[in-house]
């Protein structure tokens, strides 16, 4: 079994009350961090953690704290991104429902090492329930004197409220949740600027991910060295995964990062194998954004390594035969699906999604969700395969925020893997309507190193 | 001035308990940051008035001191909003690809089937309306739908359970 830090006391009843969340150790942390630590020694500890950001980028939370400017007189602010929107992701719904003091803690001790005096959660608005439980959870707290003023009797001063969006997945971009946290449309800013020199009301700003601020709970609980002996190499600790798509049990999952791929899919543990019997076709390993890819390149890396559940071997191979971690969104395919379907229905997300701002990106979006649309329904052309790549190169770094890349990738990776599959649907136009491709060759051994397209 | 066709801009009052509840929203932030308050402060309105004409747009705009065309550029922006009545309610199911993987379309299609109407559109008896939403941060759990004000939330739905849900709420609006 794997160690659990966050969900350890998930399934204890009413672990979702200040009281019961109390007697479990809860908010320790929080008295350890503002009696015995300085801000700074904080920031020390998740440094020495190693804790990489859950959000999707994996930057370091210890080095992007340090980063924040402290001007004289100015306020700086913690922002909590739970506007979770990529599909295929949904720990942070759960940690919050299940568990909301721990985040609760977690914006104490961020908000303590980074002197914010002011912080706010911003929630997707379609997370209303969660706004309620993490209201409900604050006003616990207060009552108990780990928010407000003069916190424990440490003279320190915190308010925390949540903030509910409107519903748009480019939100979950940090300066365009900034934006949006100030009231307006969520157009991403052009940086830098960085928030943590201008962010919220042009003072400097954090923003991490819901999973990034709980895991400073057991990182100053247990010390940053504890955290970084779990893992395996520059993936340090436990990380949320959400499990979906044709699965036996599909979840929310805390594994230690260094697991094997194969054992999380299979091993009773974890997912419990592929639903009704089935064979795996292709995973998408870390949200819709990250590369997809084939059952037997999830599952051993172009070396015939055992791909494993950390941010360098699921990247291992680079864009060619790898992947990334991104969100830990793992969603997985059986060999009845078809991935011309799943790309038109992601590439319709991401133009859906688009702020507009940038022509690349609205225009490109646009273009690949038609050309999409038309190869899945039998009306598509041979030339159409390098149509798409194209347009996923025009767009790919040439847009203002990486909602442009997180749209090109799932595309331009779904042809390089199965273009096979892409060619069948424009020479059997009819068929591909009424069946689908099947498993074909996506789970054979690897034998030599995949052509690459 | 904001344009949206057919239907009915007619003057609107705010309940006592709605100002209330923006004055607390107000108070989250810095002077002079009321504006932080619009997407709360939609929400609340919305929840009261079932959606957002031009003239409850142009009262929250005066009560936070911004522009009218402020609060129309991000009420037009979310797709929370809505410019145009609905049904009382509205069932939001999430079609996006974890969710298809597991029968999304199908409940779409039996939702569809089962209320008469094409998505986006009202029933006679101004009960239901239905339309297909962007992931709900609750994949390994679908298909999903919520309904609002409240986003109650239903996983892992079944045409069954789909059914059961319609007919409770007619039950419900009925009492
Ligand atoms: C289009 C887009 C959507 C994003 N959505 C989210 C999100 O829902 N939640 C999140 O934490 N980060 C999201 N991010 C990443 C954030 O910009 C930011 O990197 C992150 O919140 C930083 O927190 P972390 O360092 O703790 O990971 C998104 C980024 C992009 C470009
Ligand atoms: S890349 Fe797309 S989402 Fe990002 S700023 Fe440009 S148009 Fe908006
Ligand atoms: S895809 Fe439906 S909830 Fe995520």
């Amino acid at each position: 079994m794997g160690r659990k830090l966050l969900l350890e006391h998930i399934n204890v009843p009413g672990i979702n009350t200040f009281d019961v969340y109390r007697s479990k150790g809860g908010y320790a942390a929080v008295e350890k961090a503002l009696k015995t630590l300085t801000p700074d020694e904080v920031v020390e500890e998740v440094k020495k953690s190693g804790l990489r950001g859950r959000g999707g980028a994996g930057f370091p939370t210890g080095m992007k704290w340090s980063f924040l400017a402290k001007p004289e007189g100015v306020p700086r602010y913690l922002v909590c991104n739970a506007d979770e929107s990529e599909p295929g992701t949904f720990k942070d719904r759960y940690l919050m429902t299940h568990i909301p003091h721990l985040l609760i803690e977690g914006m104490i001790i961020a908000s303590f090492a980074l002197g914010a005096k002011t912080s706010y959660i911003y929630v997707r608005g379609e997370m209303m329930p969660q706004i309620r439980i993490l209201e409900k959870a604050i006003a616990e707290a207060r009552n108990a004197g780990f928010l407000g003023k003069n916190i424990l009797g440490t003279g320190y001063d915190l308010e925390l409220y949540v903030q509910p969006g409107g519903g748009a997945y480019i939100c979950g971009e940090e300066t365009a949740l900034i934006e949006s946290l100030e009231g307006k449309r969520g157009n991403p800013r052009i940086k830098p600027p960085f928030p943590a020199i201008a962010g919220l009301y042009g003072c400097p700003t954090v923003v991490n991910n819901v999973e990034s601020i709980a895991a400073t709970v057991p990182i100053i609980r247990d010390g940053g060295d504890e955290y970084a002996k779990i893992g395996i190499g520059r993936s340090t600790g436990t990380k949320l995964i959400s499990a979906s798509g044709n699965l036996n049990k599909p979840g929310v999952y805390e594994i230690e990062l260094g697991v094997p791929v194969e054992e999380f899919i299979y091993s009773d543990e974890y997912c419990g194998g592929i639903a009704n019997g089935k064979r795996l076709k292709a995973v998408v390993a870390g949200g819709s954004s990250v590369p997809i890819l084939p059952a037997n390149l999830i599952l051993k890396t172009i070396n015939n390594e055992s791909r494993l559940m950390s941010y360098e071997s699921l990247s291992d191979g680079g864009f060619a035969t790898g992947s990334m971690m991104g969100s830990g969104g793992f969603i997985a395919f059986d060999e009845d699906q078809c991935i011309v379907r799943n790309t038109w229905n992601f590439a319709r997300f991401y133009h859906h999604e688009s702020c507009g701002q940038c022509s690349p990106c609205r225009e490109g979006t646009g273009w690949m969700e038609k050309v999409l649309h038309r190869l899945e329904h039998g009306h598509g052309k041979l030339s159409d395969m390098d149509l798409l790549v194209d347009v996923s190169k025009k767009i790919e770094g040439n847009t203002i925020c990486p909602l442009g890349d997180a749209a090109a990738w799932p595309v331009a990776s779904a042809i390089r893997h199965f273009r096979d599959e892409f060619e069948w649907h424009v020479t059997n136009p009819t068929e591909a309507v009424s069946r689908n491709f099947g498993l074909a060759h996506y789970a054979d051994p690897l034998s030599k190193p995949e052509e690459v397209a | 001035m904001l344009r949206v066709e057919n239907v009915n801009h007619a003057p609107v009052e705010f309940s006592a308990a709605l100002l209330n509840k923006f004055a607390d929203l107000v108070s989250r932030y810095p002077e002079g940051r009321q504006k932080s308050a619009l997407l709360p402060v939609l929400h609340e309105t919305q929840a009261e008035l079932g959606w957002l004409s031009v003239p409850a747009m142009d009262k929250v705009a005066a009560y936070l001191k911004i522009e009218p065309i402020e609060v129309y550029e991000v009420a037009s922006f979310y797709t929370m909003y809505f410019l145009r009545p609905q049904g009382k309610y509205m069932l939001e199911v999430c079609r996006t690809g974890p969710c298809c993987l597991v029968g999304a379309e199908k409940i779409m299609d039996h939702i569809e089937q089962k209320l008469g109407v094409k998505e986006g559109d009202v029933t006679a008896d101004g009960l239901f309306s239905w339309r297909g939403v962007e992931c709900l941060a609750a994949c390994g759990f679908g298909p999903v739908l919520q309904i609002g004000p409240e986003y109650t939330f239903y996983e892992n739905l079944t045409t069954e359970l789909v059914d059961k849900l319609i007919s409770d709420l007619k039950a419900k609006a009925n009492n």
